[in-house]
């Protein structure tokens, strides 16, 4: 009899690799208590929080909290039920108005997941005959929910205009076409030239859907994310969102003002086939997304601090990602898994958690500490997050091995 | 060239420097067993036959495509369509 695990036996071989060489297990870090939305306490030790993506710091603002406490007492704990059926209550429709608010869109669907809302919105949107375009360096689940439905599925060369319009030339004109694009990619915290993109894609006569997951709340006058400020709103189909990054909490959304959108309800299994949000993170989703239409000094301080994060690590000699700041997300670009490791453990010793990235999540071959910033962080920490990468520079001798 | 034999010669060009351990490639050789590829290895194989060609490839063919020989039918196929 054959071990259906035994396939995964290299990939458990190389983690005990890495943590015999004595450092802990990058992807087993637990969270003993959190204090606030950039400090919690991990292996008993105050820590700086510099990789959760919870960009306008909302998990603890006092205003989301009440709204959720309300909801849980009145509402329970949980819907039982999917939203077609049971789980459909006031708190669900009252944070699908919110979202059509904040994005000015005369349509919103409020998924499980931001997972569940890409899984579910490519794979019923594109079917037999459709082509799918995406960008190479394309989320999981946006890939995911090209492998569940029928659709013929083409990928150009990150963020290439040239590339995208080559590929899509080659397409019978007569199909129907979803290009996918992100508005901020998260490993390496770059950005898309959604003006030049979204422009060759409806030339082609494609629909356009935009992922604004590490967008929303910061890009643009309303904060509605990248394709905002980069003037592309009348030429976007769809825009997808997640309440698990600025909004604070869990859940995915799809926004539109296509006048068929509202039938997706009923023919996307992603959506029909999984229980609802519970009455609080509703609450308190709607709660911190109309809080985020005024957020202007948050966004403000966000964008401050992300600039200083990128100029001090640019000036102790790091390699980042991306040669200015371009979103909230600074990532430090290393050599290896080893010195990744090492370097993460370092600063995890020092009180700094960043995200550890390494393929295949990552573009081909490259090694990540990823950072990203909260609007909550203070001028303290962000001096301590600098002081610790330096010496854990020095500790893990990552300098002197780039100049041999 | 779009006869067989030449297409299959080219996509041997492209491999080749993708075969990091410089084993002998043949019909088949396959991509993931044999040549050790991760998945993003190929997909960025398959955009450079695409464009040798001037031909869609889509990804969801790949999974059917597992030896040299499967993707040179392949690409015939779609070349001569």
């Amino acid at each position: 009899m054959s071990d259906l695990l035994s396939k995964f036996d290299a990939l458990a071989a190389e983690r005990a690799g890495v943590l015999t060489a004595g450092v802990r297990d990058p992807f087993a870090i637990v969270m003993e208590q959190v204090k606030s939305p950039t400090e919690a306490v991990i292996d008993g030790r105050d820590t700086i929080l510099l990789g959760t993506y919870n960009y306008m710091g909302m998990t603890f603002d006092p205003d989301v909290i009440a709204a959720g406490q309300e909801a849980l007492a009145k509402f329970g704990a949980g819907t039982t039920g999917s939203r077609v059926l049971n789980g459909t209550y006031q708190g669900h429709k009252a944070c699908e108005e919110a979202l059509k608010d904040f994005y000015g869109m005369d349509h919103a669907i409020v998924f499980s997941t931001g997972y569940l809302a890409n899984l579910g919105i490519v794979s019923t949107l594109a079917g037999k005959g459709d082509y799918i375009i995406l960008d190479a360096d394309s989320h999981a689940s946006i890939y995911d929910g090209c492998y569940l439905g029928n659709a013929d599925i083409v990928r150009f060369k990150h963020n290439s205009a040239e590339d995208l319009e080559k590929r899509l030339r080659r397409l019978p004109p007569e199909a129907g076409k979803l290009v996918i694009l992100e508005g901020v990619y998260s490993m390496l915290g770059d950005i898309a030239p959604l003006k030049e993109l979204v422009a060759i894609a409806k030339a082609h006569g494609a629909m356009v859907l935009v992922d604004e997951a590490h967008g929303m709340g910061f890009f643009g006058e309303n904060g509605r994310g990248v394709y905002e400020a980069a003037g592309v709103a009348d030429d976007v189909d769809f825009v997808i969102g997640t309440f698990s990054k600025s909004v604070g909490t869990v859940g995915g959304f799809c926004v539109s003002n296509h006048p068929k959108f509202e039938i997706l309800r009923l023919v996307c299994r992603p959506y029909v086939f999984t229980a609802s949000l519970p009455p609080a993170v509703v609450a308190c989703a709607a709660t911190s997304i109309r809080k985020l239409m005024h957020a202007h000094d948050k966004r403000a301080r966000l964008w401050d601090m992300s600039r200083k994060l990128h100029g001090g690590l640019i000036a102790q000699g790091f390699r980042l990602a991306t040669a200015t700041p371009e979103s909230a997300i600074v990532s430090v670009l290393m050599p290896d898994q080893e010195t990744t490791v090492r370097m993460w453990q370092a600063l995890l010793e020092l009180g700094v958690y960043v995200n550890m990235s390494r393929p295949p999540a990552t573009p081909a071959g490259v090694f990540l500490l990823r950072c990203s910033l909260c609007a909550a962080h203070s001028a303290e920490q962000l001096e301590a997050v600098l002081q610790h990468f330096e010496r854990a520079a020095a500790e893990t001798g990552l300098f002197r091995q780039a100049a041999e | 060239m779009t006869d067989r034999a030449g297409i299959y010669a080219r996509i041997i060009e492209l491999i080749q420097p993708l075969n990091s351990k410089s084993i002998v490639l043949t019909e088949n050789t396959s991509f993931a067993g044999d040549l050790e590829m991760d998945s993003l290895t190929v997909m960025d194989l398959v955009a450079s036959m695409e464009d040798e060609w001037d031909i869609v490839m889509p990804l969801n063919m790949l999974p059917d495509l597992e030896t040299i020989g499967q993707v040179a039918d392949a690409v015939m196929r779609l070349v001569t369509k």
